[in-house]
C-alpha cells in the first residue's frame, strides 16, 4: 500500500527543515506544501487546530505536529534505513534532552538577532552565544552530536545554521569567532544530501529578513 | 525487568508536579527508588553535578547515570522497565501522546491561569476541555492515594480554575460521578498492587 506523506511547511523555518531532513534521511517520498503563514490555509487550521503552526506532517490523512515529535515518529514508523535516534535507552534520553534544550534555548534569542536592536539585541547576542557554547561543549570532538552517526540532535540544530549569516549581519557579530566547532560541525552536516536538500541558501534567508520584518510589523 | 540490584535515585521536590509524575511512573512499574528531597534555594552538589545545564529537578539517577527533564525521564523509565507501559505501542498514538504531554506542560503552568477564569480566556475552550482530564484525574487520584499532588496552598490558581469548571453544566454532565470514579481508581490501583486509602 502506498503511503501518502504530506508536509505543510514554510521555507525559512528551521523547524520545518528538521522534518524534511528526517524524511530525506529515510528516503521517503513526500508532498511538500509551502504555507502562507499570513493567510493560513484550511488544511493547516484543520490539521493543527491547537497551535496553527507549521510544520505539520500528514501521514495517510493523520496529522503529527511538533517537529521533534515528527522526527521521532518518522524514525519509529520507517525503522529501515538510517536510524535517527540511538537504540540504547540512556543514549536516547540524552539525545531527547539536547533536543529539548535546543527547542527551549536556541530559537528564543534568535528573534532579536535579526529583528531587534539596542540593549535587547545585545542581551540576545550574549544569550545566543552562551547557548551555542554549551552545545559546543556537548559536541566536543565528535563528528556529530551522537558520535559518528548523524541523528536527532544534529537534525534539531542544523536548520538554524542557514540563519547564521542573517544573525551576523543584523546583529553585527561573528558566530565563527565565538564558536568555531559549531561552524565546523554545521559544514560537515551540509555535506549530507538530506541536509543540503532541506536547507535554503543563507543568502536567500538574509535577503528575506527585511520583508519578513515588514510583514510582521517590526518597523 | 532486570534481576540484578539496580540503584534508582530521584532528586525531586515534594511540591513539584514534575517530580511527582516521575514518582508515579516508578510506582506504576514497581521500581524501588530512593527519593532525595532537594532544596532549590540551596542546590546540592549532586544536583549541580547531575544536571549542570538546567540545575533543576527532577533528575533521575539510574546506576549513577543522570537523566533530566521530566518527559524525557518518563520515556526512559518506560523503555527501561517495560511492564505496565506508559506510552502506547503504535507510533501514531505515541506521537499524539507526546504532543498532548508537551501541551499540558506548556499550558498547565500556574502563571498561565493568573487573571484568567479559563485557560481559553473568558470562556471554556479547547484547552480547558483537554486539561480537564488532568485536573480531575489528579484531584480524584489525590483522594484515593491520600497524597496531595496539587495542594491548594501551592496552586491556588489551578484550584480556582477547577471550581470554575465545576460550575459549568457541560462539565458536570461529562465528568464521571465522584463515587464511581473513586471506586474505579481504587480498583485499578489494587489491580496494580498499589496502596490506596
Amino acid at each position: 500500500m502506498a503511503d501518502e506523506v504530506i508536509l505543510l511547511d514554510y521555507w525559512p523555518s528551521a523547524f520545518g527543515m528538521r522534518t524534511r531532513i528526517a524524511l530525506e534521511e529515510k528516503d521517503i517520498k513526500f508532498d511538500h506544501r509551502e504555507q502562507d503563514l499570513f493567510n493560513k490555509s484550511q488544511i493547516l487550521l484543520e490539521m493543527n487546530p491547537v497551535h496553527k503552526k507549521i510544520p505539520v506532517l500528514i501521514h495517510n490523512g493523520k496529522p503529527v505536529c511538533e517537529s521533534l515529535i515528527q522526527v521521532e515518529y518518522i524514525d519509529e514508523t520507517w525503522p529501515k534505513g538510517n536510524s535517527l535516534l540511538p537504540s540504547d535507552p540512556y543514549q536516547r534520553a540524552q539525545a531527547k534532552f539536547w533536543g529539548d534544550f535546543i527547542d527551549k534555548k536556541v530559537s528564543g534569542p534568535t528573534w532579536v538577532l535579526w529583528g531587534g536592536k539596542g540593549e535587547e539585541q545585545e542581551a540576545g547576542k550574549k544569550e545566543f552565544i552562551e547557548v551555542l557554547k554549551t552545545l559546543e561543549t556537548e559536541l566536543g570532538d565528535k563528528t556529530y552530536f551522537g558520535g559518528e552517526t548523524f541523528g536527532y540532535v544534529d537534525i534539531a540544530l542544523i536548520g538554524f545554521y542557514c540563519w547564521f549569516d542573517a544573525y551576523e549581519k543584523f546583529a553585527n557579530f561573528s558566530i565563527e569567532a565565538e564558536c568555531p566547532k559549531v561552524i565546523a560541525w554545521a559544514k560537515r552536516c551540509l555535506k549530507r544530501e538530506s541536509v543540503a536538500k532541506s536547507l535554503p541558501d543563507s543568502d536567500k534567508i538574509t535577503k528575506y529578513v527585511p520583508e519578513l520584518k515588514k510583514r510582521l510589523g517590526m518597523e | 525487568m532486570a534481576e540484578r540490584s539496580e540503584e534508582v535515585k530521584l532528586l525531586g521536590m515534594w511540591a513539584s508536579p514534575f517530580s511527582r509524575r516521575v514518582e508515579i511512573a516508578l510506582t506504576l512499574k514497581g521500581v524501588p527508588y530512593e527519593f532525595s528531597e532537594q532544596d532549590i534555594a540551596n542546590k546540592s552538589p549532586l544536583l549541580l553535578q547531575s544536571n549542570p545545564v538546567h540545575k533543576m529537578i527532577p533528575v533521575l539517577l539510574h546506576n549513577g547515570k543522570p537523566i533530566s527533564e521530566s518527559l524525557v525521564i518518563l520515556e526512559y523509565i518506560d523503555e527501561t522497565w517495560q511492564n505496565n507501559p506508559i506510552l502506547p505501542q503504535d507510533p501514531y498514538d505515541r506521537a499524539i501522546a507526546r504532543f498532548w504531554a508537551r501541551f499540558v506542560d506548556e499550558q498547565l503552568m500556574e502563571k498561565e491561569l493568573v487573571g484568567k477564569d479559563f485557560l481559553g480566556g473568558e470562556s471554556l475552550g479547547f484547552v480547558d476541555i483537554v486539561a480537564t482530564l488532568v485536573a480531575f484525574w489528579l484531584m480524584r487520584t489525590e483522594e484515593v492515594v491520600g497524597v496531595k499532588v496539587v495542594p491548594v496552598e501551592m496552586f491556588p490558581e489551578i484550584h480556582r480554575w477547577v471550581k470554575n469548571l465545576l460550575d459549568i453544566d457541560v462539565i458536570k454532565k461529562c465528568i464521571p460521578p465522584e463515587d464511581e470514579h473513586l471506586n474505579y481508581i481504587r480498583a485499578r490501583m489494587d489491580s496494580l498492587k498499589l496502596k490506596s486509602v
